[in-house]
């Protein structure tokens, strides 16, 4: 088992100019951990943030984007794993992070905690490459190269359910988290239309 | 002459181009299946995104958006009353021009929704309305007209949008 923060913190390091879409106990976790006006948590319902990730990731093509989801938002919508497929957009990396339970709703355990094997359904969703990692060392070494690689890419991340977390809805649901991504991606739409 | 009895799915077709729109997210619905969604995936000036299910467009539209891309919606009332969560809290707690063409299946081509015998129909509108959603229906070609227009407001005042599709689609 991991820590999602020090999961975090590993993919900060190698974030680059990437978005990252997230959502719930992941967003904020994320929040504290890279603080970027290219993240974007505005998904507005729980479980949509690989769908939000799909449309940036069509309209810009050349940009990374970076899905930080959950195990119950991903169970919320779990079709959305066949639709990325499907559209396989080469810029997504999509994680979820696997702690068995719905962290920001009371800790409640998901159904099929511990039996579902989440790589399992997105591999045969068909994502191009999928992983699941469960130690700190192997996730550290493997991931330069998982991040390196064309997409639709997926990741497991079996996590520790976190502690006590700020859950800063205010500003997730808020006009200034839109307002803040959506003057921080002009310059890669401009870069996108200037290579038109 | 536009026809003033069928729908013709080219005109649909033109008049999302009109407004800019390149990309579509969408579900099957059989009163848009023949006349417009399959014309659209043969359409090489639209790419087309197909869904498993009809609140994931609203978030792919969503996304699609906020590069510059401009997109449809196309789905059934049955995916709208379905995505009503995703619809509240993106398009209009967000507001995010979502723009959704929404075939009204069982709707009675002579009839407004609200007098429609279905209550599946007659439902629509008043959750629209609820919503705050800019809406109307096209049931013929002459409708069509008014689309390019509810677009182009939808985008400058990034507020969603519903054109409601009153009778089965002509290719």
């Amino acid at each position: 088992m991991m820590r999602r923060d020090e999961c975090f913190k590993k993919i900060a390091e190698l974030r680059g100019d990437a978005i990252v879409v997230s959502s719930y106990s992941s967003a904020f976790e994320w929040r504290a951990v890279d603080p970027n006006p290219l993240n974007y948590v505005s998904v507005g319902v729980m479980g949509q943030a690989p769908s939000h990730a799909l449309g940036l990731a069509i309209g810009l093509p050349d940009e990374k984007i970076i899905v930080l989801d959950g195990d119950g938002a991903l169970l919320m919508n779990l079709q959305c794993l066949v639709t990325i497929a499907e559209a396989a957009p080469k810029n997504i990396l999509h994680f979820v992070s696997e702690n068995g339970c719905y962290e920001a709703n009371g800790s409640h355990p998901i159904p099929g905690k511990g039996k579902i094997d989440f790589a399992g359904m997105a591999r045969s969703a068909g994502y191009a490459h999928v992983f699941e990692f469960d130690g700190m060392n192997q996730f550290s070494a493997e991931l330069p190269r998982v991040m390196a690689l064309e997409g639709p890419v997926f990741v497991t991340l079996k996590i520790e359910a976190a502690g006590e977390l700020e859950l800063d809805y205010p500003y997730t649901h808020g006009a200034q988290a839109r307002e803040d991504f959506r003057q921080a991606v002009k310059p890669l739409i401009a870069k996108r239309d200037a290579a038109v | 002459m536009e026809s003033e009895t069928g729908l013709s799915g080219a005109a649909i077709i033109a008049a999302i181009k009109r407004a800019g729109v390149t990309h579509v997210a969408a579900l099957p619905d059989i009163t848009t299946s023949a006349g417009l969604l399959w014309p659209l995936s043969r359409d090489r000036d639209l790419e087309l995104i197909r869904l498993c299910k009809e609140d994931e467009g609203v978030s792919v539209c969503a996304g699609l958006s906020y590069c510059d891309r401009r997109a449809v919606l196309v789905i059934q009332q049955t995916g709208f009353f379905d995505s009503i969560n995703a619809i509240r809290a993106i398009a209009v707690e967000y507001s995010q021009p979502i723009c959704m063409i929404i075939g009204l299946l069982g709707k009675e081509p002579d009839k407004a929704p609200a007098e429609s015998s279905r209550y599946g129909v007659r439902i629509v509108e008043p959750i629209l309305d609820a919503m705050g959603i800019d809406h109307f229906c096209m049931e013929t070609t002459v409708d069509v007209a008014r689309l390019p227009e509810a677009i182009n407001r939808a985008y400058e005042t990034s507020r969603p949008l519903a054109a409601l599709v009153g009778r089965s689609v002509d290719p």
